[in-house]
């Protein structure tokens, strides 16, 4: 079969659409008749409810509904689904569609007003009569697992929700015997994955037929649809829902379900109108979930060559004010903070805690950057304790080409082995070192410091598990004019499905890929699947695409070889038409195969298992697959300001054999600049009282143009053995290691020991004006 | 984010708009640029009555030589205002501040009016306004009268302007022969509000010492911050290493900004003091000696 499409640079398909304002977002949703909503939120991180009354709200001009939790329906009354429960989360508390007496985080919803305008729902929310009486809260991650703390949930005793802990080999009897044990106590803080389109439901009733339409901006579409059917009680096939062209999700968008996910489609049921709420940017930074902050206590023990003996981590998990999602952050964080070294003993305790602040859940990285962060500190401290060179101490803890797979003695969030499929550490990491010119770097870095400038290089490899089940699915069809058409349910938020699932289309049938049209995210086109998130799509969907796409393939040699009169061994496919190997004058276009496939009259032989071109498949792999990369970095501190600057960026990523590598450094790029954010510049800032100080892009900062430098990138490719493609998962990578890597640049610059971030100007003075001048970390020795 | 209900009205003249001032006062909001005012409508934090437009005026948007200085009309965009030839050769100081104002794209609407009345504590404008000894015309239906830079900002977010006033021209007095100047800032992004902002400016005896100095911080006080004891120890002088950090002393020790979530007060004391030095070496450097 020839791989034509497949790692070529294939231009964005999306792109001319989207780029000149032709995408159709959820905002872009206008049918007629339409009512929107605006949501009531609390402005307390604590409060009993003590009134409520609705009833000048609801008689405000243009006001067609407003609801509170005692109008709800019983199914909508409930607590919301928990999803993903494991054994160790005991108090599997989850929020409510609107808060029935009490609140518990600033922006939890208390009321949903559905007006003819978003202004007069909006006027309407200043007439709805709350009497909040304000109850201690808690927003610090530390405090809350104080004795005595405010509780956050007043029946569990306690604001822990869950304790696991995962030990690998005899860690206590390392540390006891090992000549040196370094200890580091590392935090980071709370972010948000900002989106560019925020949240956004548009739900279409049509009481005649009882089928319900639902626009959302989410990364899971058939999950949602599946939760709607279940509390609204109406059967799945009556429930659609569409992820239109999704404006980034990064994790937050796959939440089954916010509160809006089901108010809207509630009260376009009960109104028997369409109706919108687009969540704005306020909204946006109290409603959507959160992730990042947790504070790790860590230890490694080494031998006096720097060999790993074993490393321990416990840490504290900030889950907010419910935990729907589960404990897969800090599972993720404690497995994955392993990276790529061998370590004979490990031992990994994590504490999820309730806080008075908005719900966290994955957000990119999803703990890995917590995971690496802590890792590759420990990696930077035991070089400079032991007076070795940072990247000798990396590379005598490599774990081999030779071992994989590599059982790490883990379980990972998909609750199989956490075992390294495949990888070449050694090589990647010789790659990135030869790009940042660390042989070079002592040099470069003492003319800096003749000139008085302050350079610092950095340092982190990571690994990254992707591609985790259960499964996705896709069914393949060529038409009778010989266009494909490719149909899969997992949620498409600017990853370029269209374009690489094309690709994979495209190469298993020989046609042009301008002649595959992808359709993602549409339960009514595909109704199986389980969404895209943890880096997953490509491999998972990218598997089940060229399943069914070979499938079809097979089919059409079948039918082809019949109108041609050959066996099907001898039919190849290519560009557009079928034909005989050696003869490609005896050919046949794919459209007329399609057509013979489906004939009007006669019979059809049982081996075509039925009519047409066409399948349906689904891949389901047994396990993660383990991308992994090197990231380095040369920084400038202004020690009289703090402020910083990357001047270099490289990244070294191997995610085995790449689709579409344009679509790949679009990716990466990405990540890193989200990564420059989480270290530098993001951080969502709460107030004692639990009150959200960063609600506007003025005051939560986001890298922009001026402050991610261009990313040099290159790749190596180790296929994985767990699926057809060979491919790893490419989504999350970009992110992971920045934080670390910025970290290492930063001590190399300044000779400080970064145990926190985000950092910013401020506390990048506070450090450089402790830090000794002149002093470096061992850099290159 | 959507405004509470208000009227808007978008009067074609200067006169038609005192006039909205007059019959409204404090219930209407002047609409220049939008940068500021219009974030502030769709969050809830300013409710007016009524919107009044000023973008529709035709004559409140210039930059005409006046006295041999300039006269700069309030609707006047920041974009214009840093492309502007007679500007930029006789306050480049100005246009260097301009580049630090947020994007382009905030610029080509934000307007140099809007920016002064607005008087948000971490802007670039005041700071150059007070080193320049800019004066501020403001009219009202009735009359106009002129406030010099140092009695226009009044507190935080807060001027001389009246609740029926607008500020219709910034007059920028002729600039003195031989002038060294400098902006330089720290934000913690490129476009963002200043952390601290100082602008600089020096007249030189033609010997290469300053016989008058000038300096202005934006970011430690409600409105641009002068420290004249810098200013006097740098009167007669050559800036000199020394006499640099002298300042650096002397600033960090005089201003008294507040702290919030992006910087403490600490931190731009500090700031303010290192960029003070900074600026001056600067500035110094562009001195012209008499040949
Ligand atoms: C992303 C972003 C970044 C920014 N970064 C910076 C920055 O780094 N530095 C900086 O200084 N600014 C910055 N700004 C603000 C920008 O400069 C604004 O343009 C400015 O503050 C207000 O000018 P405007 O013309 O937009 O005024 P508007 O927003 O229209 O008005 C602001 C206020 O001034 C009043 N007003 C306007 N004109 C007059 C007048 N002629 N007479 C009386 N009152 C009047 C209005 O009633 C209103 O109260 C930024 C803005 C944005 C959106």
């Amino acid at each position: 079969m020839g791989t034509r499409y497949f790692g070529e640079p294939v231009r964005r398909r999306e792109d001319p659409r989207l780029l000149t304002g032709r995408g159709t977002y959820v905002d872009d949703v206008r049918p007629p008749l339409l009512l929107h909503a605006a949501v009531l939120r609390s402005p307390h991180a604590r409060a009993r409810i003590s009134r409520l009354d609705a009833s000048r709200a609801a008689a405000a001009p243009g006001v067609a509904l407003v609801l509170t939790h005692a109008d709800l329906p019983p199914a909508l009354r409930e607590p919301l689904p928990r999803l993903i429960p494991h054994p160790a989360l005991v108090h599997h508390k989850t929020q409510y569609a609107l808060a029935p007496g009490q609140v518990r985080h600033v922006g939890e919803p208390v009321a949903f007003v559905v007006a003819e305008s978003r202004y007069q729902a909006e006027d309407a929310l200043d007439l709805i009569d709350v009497a909040y009486e304000p109850l201690p809260a808690v927003t610090d991650l530390e405090d809350a697992v104080r004795p005595g703390a405010p509780l956050v949930h007043d029946d569990m005793g306690t604001n822990v929700c869950a304790e696991y802990t995962q030990r690998v080999g005899d860690p206590d009897a390392a540390f006891a015997a090992a000549p040196h044990v370094f200890r580091e106590r590392l935090r980071m803080d709370r972010g948000a994955a900002s989106p560019i389109e925020t949240r956004g439901v548009v739900a279409l009733w049509d009481a005649q037929t009882r089928e319900l339409v639902v626009y959302d901006s989410t990364q899971a579409p058939i999950r949602i649809r599946n939760y709607l059917a279940a509390l609204l009680g109406l059967p799945q096939n009556h429930v659609r829902v569409i992820a239109p062209d999704v404006g980034g999700g990064f994790g937050p968008k796959i939440m089954m379900c916010y509160p809006e996910e089901l108010l809207v489609p509630h009260a376009a049921m009960r109104l028997g109108r369409p109706v919108k709420w687009i969540e704005d940017r306020r909204e946006n930074f109290v409603s959507m979930n959160q992730e990042r902050e947790q504070i790790h206590d860590a230890e490694i023990a080494v031998d006096a060559d720097g060999r790993i003996l074993a490393v321990r981590t416990r840490f504290l998990y900030d889950s907010g004010a419910y935990i729907p999602y589960g404990i897969i952050v800090p599972i993720v964080a404690s497995t994955q903070l392993v990276g790529p070294y061998r370590i004979p003993n490990y031992e990994c305790t994590f504490k999820a805690v309730f806080t008075n602040k908005v719900i966290v859940s994955p957000y990119r990285g999803a703990g890995r950057p917590h995971g690496c962060f802590v890792m590759e500190r420990l990696m930077d401290r035991v070089a400079r304790e032991l007076g070795l060179d940072r990247a000798e101490v990396r590379r005598r803890n490599l774990i081999q080409p030779h071992e994989f797979p590599y059982d790490t003695g883990l379980i990972f969030q998909d609750n199989a082995p956490l075992i390294y499929d495949s990888g070449n550490y050694p090589a990647l990491f010789a790659r990135a070192l030869e790009l940042i010119d660390y042989e070079g770097w002592p040099a470069a870095q003492a003319a800096a410091r003749r000139e008085g400038r302050a350079l610092g290089l950095g340092l982190a490899l990571y690994v990254e598990g992707t591609g985790i089940g259960p499964y996705e699915g896709c069914r393949v069809t060529v038409e009778p004019s010989g266009k494909v058409y490719a149909a899969t349910s997992v949620g498409t938020q600017g990853q370029g499905h269209f374009t690489s699932f094309a690709q994979i289309v495209a190469d298993a049938l020989g046609v042009d890929v301008a002649d595959v049209t992808v359709t993602t995210g549409d339960s009514g086109a595909f109704g199986w699947g389980t969404g895209t998130f943890a880096s997953r799509a490509a491999v998972v969907a990218g598997n089940a695409v060229a399943l069914a796409a070979r499938a079809v393939r097979d089919k059409a040699l079948l039918v082809a070889a019949r109108l041609l009169e050959a066996r099907p061994e001898d039919i190849e496919l290519a560009g557009g038409r079928a034909f005989v190997r050696g003869a490609p004058a005896r050919s046949v276009a794919l459209g007329e195969v399609a057509v013979a496939a489906n004939p009007l009259r006669g019979t059809i032989p049982a081996e075509w298992e039925g009519p047409g071109l066409e399948a349906s498949r689904y891949f389901a792999p047994p396990r993660g697959t383990f991308a992994a990369g090197c990231h380095a970095a040369v920084v400038e501190v202004d020690r009289e300001t703090g402020a910083l600057r990357v001047l270099r960026y490289v990244v070294v990523h191997d995610c085995g054999p790449i689709i579409n590598p344009l679509i790949l450094t679009g990716q990466i790029e990405g990540g890193v600049a989200q990564g420059i954010g989480n270290a530098f510049y993001e951080q969502i800032v709460y107030d004692p009282d639990g009150q959200v100080l960063t609600q506007t892009f003025m005051d939560y900062l986001l890298p922009t143009a001026s402050e991610v430098p261009p990313v040099e990138i290159a790749h190596i490719e180790t296929p994985s053995p767990l699926n057809p493609l060979g491919v790893k998962g490419a989504g999350e990578a970009g992110v992971i290691p920045v934080p670390a890597t910025i970290a290492s640049a930063i001590d190399d610059a300044l000779g400080t020991r970064i145990t926190q971030m985000p950092l910013s100007h401020q506390r990048l003075l506070e450090l450089a004006r402790r830090a000794p001048v002149g002093a470096a970390a061992g850099g290159a020795a | 984010m959507k405004p509470a209900p208000f009227r808007y009205v978008a009067p074609r003249t200067r006169a038609e708009a005192l006039d909205a001032l007059r019959r409204y006062g404090s219930d209407a909001k002047l609409l220049a640029g939008g940068q500021s005012l219009v974030p502030l409508l769709a969050m809830r934090l300013a409710r007016p009555g009524i919107v009044i437009d000023l973008n529709r005026i035709g004559d409140l948007a210039y930059v005409r030589p006046a006295r041999g200085g300039v006269a700069i009309g309030a609707m006047t965009r920041q974009r214009a205002a840093e492309d502007d030839p007679l500007i930029a050769s006789r306050y480049p100081l100005m246009v260097a501040a301009l580049r630090w104002v947020g994007h382009p794209q905030i610029r080509t609407r934000g307007t140099i009016g809007g920016s002064l009345a607005h008087a948000d504590p971490a802007a670039e404008l005041p700071a150059v306004a007070a080193v320049l000894g800019a004066r501020f015309v403001l009219a009202n239906a009735r009359r106009e009268r002129i406030v010099d830079a140092a009695d226009f900002f009044t507190g935080y977010l807060t001027t001389a302007l009246g609740p029926d006033e607008m500020l219709t021209e910034i007059r920028l007095p002729p600039p003195p022969e031989r002038t060294g100047w400098a902006f330089t800032e720290v934000a913690r992004r490129h476009g963002d509000f200043a952390l601290v902002g100082a602008a600089v400016l020096l007249v030189g005896d033609g010997e290469g010492r300053c016989a008058e100095a000038r300096l202005a911080f934006a970011g430690v006080g409600y409105g641009p911050v002068r420290v004249p004891e810098a200013e006097r120890a740098l009167a007669g002088e050559r800036v000199t290493e020394a006499l640099a950090a002298e300042v650096r002393r002397i600033v960090s020790r005089s201003v008294e900004p507040e702290g919030d979530i992006h910087a403490t007060a600490d931190y731009r004391r500090h700031v303010a003091g290192v960029l003070a030095a900074r600026a001056l070496i600067e500035a110094a450097s562009r001195l012209e000696v008499r040949t």
